[in-house]
């Protein structure tokens, strides 16, 4: 099975330790990830802000980097959300019969990447250890675009050493959507700030999701809040294992402020 | 007299005024989880309530694929049965029309069933003009009308008003159009009720005139449809001597068993209820039983050009059963005044712009007013794909402006945008170039993330929306594509 990564935009300029995290995950498991150099985005910021047009040569340049591949693993909901119900849009309003016939074969090969660990590879368990208080919020595109249901909370439930908490109105949307975030920025604040004082009412001291663009919003709003506790992305966790556990004194697996100076 | 949505700002404005008023978050918070979790729990009794979703769909799909030969058996149903019927354009001609019929029986005063129809054309400030005062007769919508106030909900037009706010309206309004408040009026509901039935009942008994919508109209018995919850409606419907009913086109449905569905999804999805309690069927006149003289004005406003749209157009399956409202996390925040129309709420962003265009400044932001979360759309009783209007409605937004002589920043930075997406090498580059604004930044940063990166601290331009509540890491030096390329995709230095 020829398998690729498709990192996504946001993790490959902002978040590259989640991209790692699949790649040493996947290797874990046996599979052999390829990174095709030619993929960008999904050009779900073009179409969610209503820019068809604009969105018509990203999308052909997704189908053209991961044509030929069995599966394509994404670290986002919300990515494969886009490549399985967007991308047939923007190839309709292209006019383009390859680039429709490209996406009908890309779109359904995408999978998120709890779906591809239990769905395509059977796993619930990966052999992770992480021994921290762990809350989960469900992305909305995960959650209802893709249906992923509770294969993230079992791969959790899976890993050593985890507790894992309800996040209380874990289904109500954390207020990122994309460009929703900075044109009705003071809604979105609104909302981020009941998803922050949800999650701070677990007393977690990570919070876990599958898309790193919510966890970004979350993030800062607990940050900014010096609430104490941290956003990881699902990969990074199910990455963790003893040996990467014992390299710091926290839950730290990014680059800390020290590395960057 | 009502107040009016004329002139209302754009949404982000409208709203954050709204979210700064404690007094409406605290009530819409508490309102919508109340209903929200009545509705969940309802629909969580019936096995079969996807079927059921999909035959509602496919019901009202059918109806809208042929609605002109429904429409015209309606009619043909609607006249044998003795009933007038009258065809109206837009909002001005609905107006007209029932203004005439009023005065045809020299009445300077009309009852009125809560209807989303007369209240999307201004039906009410159209009869003032016209020197007749319409009385609405459903508690919500008499407690917006007598705050001289705006309707927030599609179902309970006066979600953001508690009842202490509600006793103090009854208190100082309820003299000036009739029998006022009792005087030692609290703010108990059953009391508040009970003025409120005192004041309407001498209106129902006087009323020569009634107005109201309709929820359903069957063509092939001509028969029209209203479900509410109070009993104000039967009142409207069966007492005065002269019944107006205006209905959208979109109403229309083939058959009486066609209602089986549509009776079963509405009161579960709208008031939570297993059952509605009040549900009135008529097909035109009887001799000797209820009005004698029975219009029914079918109303367009907006729908053929929301029909003619292939995406927007199953918004006209909607029941206005407000269930997307409920579950809607921007309206819980917001209320909703912030839309500016009768139509608020997940339905409101797409009913709008498919009725009106998106000409307008106001009607262009609703699209927007959403986070693409699809709660609207999971629990939506016809399976209205909300999300994906409202990304088609944003993708009519941005085509009007493509002629624009000075285009919006945000089209000059999404072509930027795609132009950097359409090909990796101009990603990489970007990249590195963020790289390198994120090793200053890093260096510069007096904040440290939870978890140990660096802040990007406040940034300016729109970017400033993000940095003003939220902290944003800076970006690594390194992107995920260049440490591929550097370790061989971690086969070799930091692999890890």
């Amino acid at each position: 099975m020829r398998v690729a990564l498709q990192v996504t935009c946001v993790n490959d300029a902002m978040f590259p330790d989640t991209g790692k995290a699949v790649v040493r995950l996947l290797r874990r498991l046996g599979v052999d990830v390829d990174f095709p150099r030619a993929q960008t985005c999904c050009g779900q910021p073009m179409v969610n802000t209503g820019y068809l047009d604009e969105a018509v040569p990203v999308v052909r340049t997704f189908v053209d980097a991961f044509a030929g591949y069995d599966a394509i693993v994404t670290p986002s909901g919300s990515c494969a959300g886009s490549a399985r119900h967007q991308h047939s849009i923007v190839a309709e309003r292209s006019g383009d019969a390859v680039l429709q016939a490209a996406v009908a074969e890309t779109g359904p090969r995408t999978y998120e990447l709890s779906e591809f660990l239990v769905d395509v590879l059977g796993v619930t368990d990966v052999g992770a250890y992480f021994p921290h208080r762990v809350t989960y919020h469900p992305t909305c595109h995960s959650l209802r675009m893709l249906g992923v249901g509770d294969r993230p909370q079992r791969l959790l439930e899976a890993v050593r050493g985890l507790t894992l908490v309800d996040l209380p109105h874990a289904t109500e949307c954390c207020g990122f959507g994309g460009t929703f975030a900075l044109k009705n920025a003071d809604t979105s604040v609104a909302m981020g700030a009941d998803k922050a004082r949800h999650v701070r009412d677990t007393g977690a001291e990570v919070l876990v999701a599958g898309d790193n663009s919510c966890l970004m919003h979350i993030g800062g709003m607990l940050s900014r809040q010096r609430a104490g506790v941290r956003v990881m992305h699902l990969a990074e966790i199910l990455a963790s294992t003893e040996e990467t556990e014992g390299e710091s004194d926290g839950p730290v697996v990014g680059e800390r402020a020290g590395d960057l100076a | 007299m009502s107040g009016t949505f004329v002139g209302m700002p754009a949404f982000p404005t409208a709203a954050r005024a709204a979210l700064g008023n404690t007094q409406l978050r605290r009530n819409l918070a508490h309102a919508t989880h109340t209903i929200r979790d009545k509705r969940a729990q309802v629909v969580g009794e019936v096995e079969e309530w996807e079927a059921l979703r999909l035959a509602g769909a496919g019901v009202k799909e059918a109806a809208l694929r042929d609605l002109a030969t429904h429409l015209e058996t309606l009619e043909e149903s609607l006249i044998r049965a003795g009933a007038v019927v009258h065809w109206a354009r837009d909002a001005e001609e609905a107006c007209e029309i029932v203004a005439q019929v009023a005065k045809s029986h020299q009445v300077d005063e009309v009852v009125k069933v809560k209807s989303m129809a007369t209240l999307e054309i201004g039906l009410n400030d159209h009869l003032e003009r016209e020197g007749i005062a319409a009385w609405e007769t459903d508690l919500a919508e008499l407690i917006v009308q007598l705050g001289d106030d705006l309707p927030s909900h599609i179902l309970v037009p006066a979600i953001h008003r508690n009842r202490a706010e509600i006793r103090e309206i009854f208190r100082t309004r309820m003299a000036a159009s009739g029998r006022p408040a009792p005087d030692d009026l609290s703010d108990d509901p059953a009391a508040l009720a009970g003025a409120a039935r005192e004041h309407m009942r001498e209106k129902f008994l006087r009323a020569k005139v009634a107005v109201s919508g309709a929820n359903f109209a069957v063509a092939d018995t001509g028969t029209l449809v209203v479900v509410e919850s109070e009993g104000n409606g039967r009142m409207c419907l069966t007492l005065p001597e002269v019944l107006i009913s205006v209905v959208g086109i979109e109403k229309v449905v083939a058959t009486w068993s066609d209602l089986d569905p549509m009776l079963r999804l509405l009161p579960r999805s709208s008031t939570g209820e297993r059952m509605n309690p009040y549900t009135s069927t008529w097909s035109g006149v009887h001799p000797g039983d209820g009005p004698q003289e029975v219009h029914v004005v079918l109303l367009d406003n907006g729908r053929t050009r929301a029909l003619a749209d292939d995406v927007g157009r199953q918004a006209l399956r909607c029941i206005r059963c407000s269930a997307c409202l409920n579950v809607c996390p921007v309206y819980e925040r917001t209320g909703g005044h912030a839309y500016g129309s009768v139509y608020p709420g997940p339905i409101g962003a797409i009913l709008n712009p498919l009725l009106k265009g998106v000409s307008d400044e106001q009607t262009a932001s609703l699209p927007y007013a959403s986070s693409l979360c699809g709660a609207c759309f999971e629990v939506c009783p016809v399976r209205i794909d909300i999300p994906s209007v409202l990304v088609d409605q944003r993708a009519a937004v941005v085509d009007s402006h493509r002629d624009d002589r000075r285009p919006k920043a945000e089209a000059v930075a999404m072509k930027a945008a795609a132009w950097a997406f359409s090909d990796s090498r101009r990603l990489a580059w970007a990249e590195r170039a963020s790289g390198l604004a994120g090793r200053v930044m890093s260096r510069f940063s007096r904040t440290t993330l939870p978890g140990g990166r660096a802040a990007a601290g406040r940034l300016p331009g729109p970017a400033a929306g993000w940095t003003g509540a939220r902290d944003l890491p800076a970006p690594p030096e390194e992107s995920f594509r260049a440490w591929w390329d550097r370790t061989d995709g971690g086969q070799f230095g930091e692999g890890r």
